[in-house]
């Protein structure tokens, strides 16, 4: 009763099925495509829309990267590297700048990425109006009209309670100037990549079945009122206590020795890339 | 030599998986795949309902690994599915032809075919049998043994009864509208997604591969005060119905021709719901319409249950939540509603920092106002 | 006259129902008031044609079940149009029958041409977002980007209506229904709406809380000059806002003409009734 798994998990015609969903969001950027997202051996809401267009893309001579909130040794990012791995062969790295596909659920990568590269986004909710409407036949006409006050007014009552947005991850950005899309639960720090992104940005909700996409050079534009404009996580006077880096989204942690809140750069791979360098200018200066 | 990666989540997993095993094996007990297909005939049939693939070794199978937790064993089996070839569509299946176990109608005594018990718990007394304990395989047989000899005494018919439906007996007397047979070819929920407003063989699909408790629960509110539909049992029926396709290539269908690949058990139920329409002359009439439930083996309450909310998903019309088509079916979903609650456990921290900037940015925002 | 109309409705119909044999031919249809016995077609508004002059206050009343809510909201585009025309004179929509646009530019519409005041404040405010947020909602729609603008715009309107600036913040399902109603009314002028229909505004208010609102439409009429559509049960409402009156009756308009006039001199028996009960 063994059965041998296939190349990439899937049969070629769901591979083709969902590459053609990915076809039509790239043709339409920033919008929803329904697709009929598979049942998956990690569990709905583990990133199975991602799992799902990451093995309908690649090929053998592909390098893979996969991170979870930003570090490759996530455990759940461990868990899909090695389901993608033991069903095509597929290289691994951890290096940003080696990848050709990297899937990731929360983060993009600090390194810039590429006109080579494509990355992969995990969304468990594609939806950016779901809080202003319960029903997916009115979103989904919302977003047929250009009718997106709701969203907008979310934010300006935000401003009246709060005194500016209160937003945290996954704020609502502008696609191509049409369609509001959802940037998947990313820090407000990373919207920023996706304006102009080199790279094809790919997202896959496999629970609520929507694939979704923004392409090369497209612009994307974070929701902000003229007067209140977006901003991003600060992380003023702060640094990696491991590298030193200043300009990235840092992770906060207590120092267990002292008690006190030291931060570290959240993307492992760009912190072990810094400290890299600096070991060899430092090797470099001493035999110099 | 440079700074390397830490492998912390590859071993922790290793370690992890390694201990899930251990937790299964510990007891130095090992139980046969025929042993759960023979003896554990209610988690078989719902974990195939739920997981909609029917096969009863399979199902034993995951209930095995999952050691006998039932949303592990939907999933495992959903998970198989997805890489099964699926080249055929069967045959409609008429529950008509049924070879029937159990049939009972709530609504009439005298059903024309007669009532007829089966197997069934409901006039169990649920006292724990403790002689279950000393079992053994000769008491077995002895019972067994005895059994057949009852059986024997029993007289029989020389041919197979037909059931006819309850509710074709009432359409007769003009209390069912009568209708043409529908013959649109059903959307396939697994090959397109679900959109809305969806069909009815959408709605049907998703209610029978619905979580046995979920469906329950929606159909108990129903029933219970948040819906409008309080139906009669008109018809349960459980037993076996026989599978048919077509040949692929012939272009003439010829439905002697079709090939029977087997049977496979069902529970059926059709609910009758009083309701009102108006007639030709504009005059408010009660007439019935019909809920149907139907589910893979024997899961008589989901049955019944998916009976309820098919009937009012027919009505949308009522403002109650079981009476709205997203909210019921799309929440119902076992491997859905399960991976996403579980998926809490995955790490949130980038999320987490960016809810604690930015309430920390709130927090500053009003000092600041306030000095 | 020689003003063009700013808002010209013809031929209105709207009808609840398939109709039948019956009923289907509008010369021989014998209905019981609106409604067809023999299928139950409910027949609201038939064949209902006027004009809306820039500036005026045109008061439309009749007893309830004659129309003239579904009428209203037939032409807020809350329920669609059985058959009938109307155009709007503004330089974007002239000569373009608004029933037969997309439900995008009708949306458009209702943002920047037409203020609308539900009898129920529920249908026209959003009960759990505040006040100010909710005036906020129609300018948004409008494609306004600026809070600090939108915040100023929705002050001063509030302030016409007499909400009190420091509950500007607060939900409107914290207020009476007076208050309700005024934030609905500072709601639908945020547009500076050419059009403003009024749908028994005062209807279910206190005596005084009643006077209180027709004095501000008043007193927004004469400051703004916006032509509006009152519709009302209720005689003296009309006779205290409307410039000229439309007397409906099962779906038909039976009389019209300056309020002063059809009060003063009703030609219609049932308009008679209607005067002489109010005396």
């Amino acid at each position: 009763m063994k059965t041998n798994t296939h190349f990439a998990f899937f049969d070629e015609g769901s591979k083709k099925e969902i590459r053609r969903a990915i076809m039509k969001a790239v043709a339409i950027p920033g919008y929803q495509v329904p697709f009929a997202s598979r049942e998956m051996p990690i569990a709905r809401g583990w990133g199975t829309g991602g799992l799902q267009i990451t093995l309908s893309i690649i090929g053998k001579s592909d390098v893979l990267k996969v991170i979870d909130q930003g570090a490759d040794e996530s455990v759940n990012a461990v868990s899909i590297k090695k389901l993608v791995h033991e069903t095509t062969g597929v290289e691994l790295t951890e290096q940003t700048n080696k990848a050709s596909v990297i899937q990731s659920r929360h983060r993009i990568p600090e390194v810039a990425l590429t006109e080579d590269q494509i990355i992969v986004l995990q969304v468990p909710m594609p939806e950016p109006l779901r809080k202003v409407e319960a029903s997916e036949y009115m979103t989904k006409r919302m977003h047929a009209e250009d009718d997106y006050s709701g969203v907008w007014l979310m934010l300006f009552e935000q401003i009246m309670k709060y005194g500016k947005t209160a937003t945290s991850a996954d704020h609502p950005v502008y696609v191509n100037g049409r369609y509001v899309m959802a940037p998947s639960p990313i820090p407000r720090f990373d919207n920023s990549k996706l304006h102009q992104s080199e790279a094809l940005i790919l997202l896959g909700a496999g629970r609520e079945k929507k694939i979704y996409a923004v392409p090369p050079y497209t612009n994307v534009e974070s929701l902000a009122f003229e007067d209140y404009p977006f901003s991003v996580e600060v992380f003023e006077g702060k640094h990696c206590h491991l590298c030193g880096s200043t300009d990235v989204f840092l992770d906060e942690l207590i120092d267990p020795e002292t008690g006190e809140t030291i931060h570290q750069c959240n993307d492992t791979s760009y912190c072990i890339e810094q400290l890299n360098k600096k070991a060899e200018a430092e090797v470099q200066t001493s035999y110099a | 030599m440079g700074y390397v990666p830490v492998k912390g989540g590859t071993q922790a997993i290793d370690a992890s998986i390694k201990r899930l095993k251990y937790e299964r094996l510990k007891g130095n007990e090992t139980i046969e795949i025929h042993t759960i297909m023979s003896t554990m005939r209610g988690m078989i049939d719902q974990v195939m309902s739920e997981s909609s693939l029917y096969s009863p070794f399979l199902a034993a199978l995951a209930i095995k690994q999952a050691e006998g937790s039932m949303e592990e064993a939907v999933f495992l089996m959903r998970a198989h599915r997805s890489t099964l070839p699926r080249p055929y569509y069967s045959k409609t299946v008429e529950p008509e032809a049924m070879l029937v176990e159990r049939r009972i109608s709530a609504s009439f005594k005298d059903i024309p075919g007669g009532q007829l018990l089966g197997a069934t718990h409901d006039y169990t007394h649920r006292l724990l049998d403790f002689d279950l304990i000393g079992e053994s395989s000769e008491s077995i047989q002895q019972w067994l043994n005895n059994y057949q000899m009852e059986l024997q005494q029993v007289e029989t018919f020389d041919e197979v009864k037909y059931f006819p439906k309850v509710v074709d007996y009432l359409r007769e007397e003009g209390l069912f509208e009568k209708y043409e047979e529908n013959n649109t070819a059903p959307k396939d929920i697994t090959k397109q997604s679900l959109q809305f407003p969806s069909t009815r063989s959408e709605r049907l699909q998703v209610l029978t591969r619905g979580q046995t408790g979920a469906v329950t629960s929606l159909g108990y509110a129903s029933l219970r005060g948040y819906g409008q539909v309080h139906p009669n049992v008109g018809e349960v029926r459980v037993g076996a119905v026989p599978i048919y396709v077509g040949h692929p290539n012939e272009m003439e269908h010829d439905t002697d021709e079709d090939f029977y690949i087997g049977d496979i058990k069902v529970t059926e139920v059709e609910s009758f719901v009083p309701t009102q329409v108006k007639n030709a002359n504009n005059e408010y009439e009660l007439q019935f319409e019909i809920g149907y439930g139907i589910c893979y083996g024997q899961n008589e309450t989901k049955a019944i249950a998916m009976s309820i909310l098919d009937q009012c998903l027919e009505h949308p019309e009522a403002d109650f939540p079981t009476h709205d088509e997203e909210f019921v079916l799309l929440h119902i979903d076992s491997v859905e509603s399960t991976g996403f609650i579980s998926h809490l456990k995955l790490p949130h921290y980038v999320t987490f920092q960016s809810r604690l900037d930015s309430v920390r940015q709130v927090k500053k925002e009003v000092q600041e106002v306030e000095n | 006259m020689l003003e063009e109309p700013i808002l010209q409705v013809r031929n209105l119909r709207k009808q609840f129902g398939t109709g039948c044999m019956e009923c289907a031919e509008v010369e021989t249809r014998k209905l019981e008031k609106n409604f067809c016995k023999n299928c139950g077609t409910v027949y609201a508004c038939q064949d209902i044609s006027f004009d809306l002059y820039p500036g005026e206050i045109l008061g439309i009343v009749g007893e309830s079940g004659s129309g003239k809510s579904t009428m209203m909201q037939c032409l807020y585009f809350d329920n669609e149009v059985s058959s009938g025309e109307a155009f709007i004179n503004t330089p974007e929509l002239v000569s373009n029958n608004v029933f037969e646009l997309s439900a995008q530019k009708k949306r458009s519409i209702r943002n920047h041409v037409y203020g609308m005041v539900y009898q129920n404040p529920v249908h026209g405010l959003k009960m759990n977002f505040s006040s100010v947020g909710n005036i906020a909602e129609k300018l948004i729609a409008a494609g306004n980007r600026n809070v600090g603008q939108m915040e100023a715009t929705s002050k001063k309107l509030l302030e016409n209506v007499h909400i009190p600036l420091h509950r500007m913040k607060e939900e409107p399902r914290n207020f009476s229904g007076g208050m309700q109603q005024r934030v609905q009314i500072a709601k639908a002028l945020s547009n500076n709406p050419p059009i403003l229909f009024l749908d028994e505004v005062t209807t279910g208010l206190d005596l005084s809380v009643q006077a209180n609102v027709l004095d501000l439409i008043k007193v927004i009429q004469r400051d703004l000059g916006i032509s509006m559509i009152v519709v009302s049960h209720d005689l003296a409402v009309i006779r205290m806002l409307a410039d000229r009156t439309i007397v409906l009756l099962n779906g038909k308009i039976i009389e019209e003409g300056l309020t002063d006039q059809v009060l003063e001199d009703p030609q219609h028996e049932y308009t008679q009734q209607l005067v002489y009960s109010l005396l």
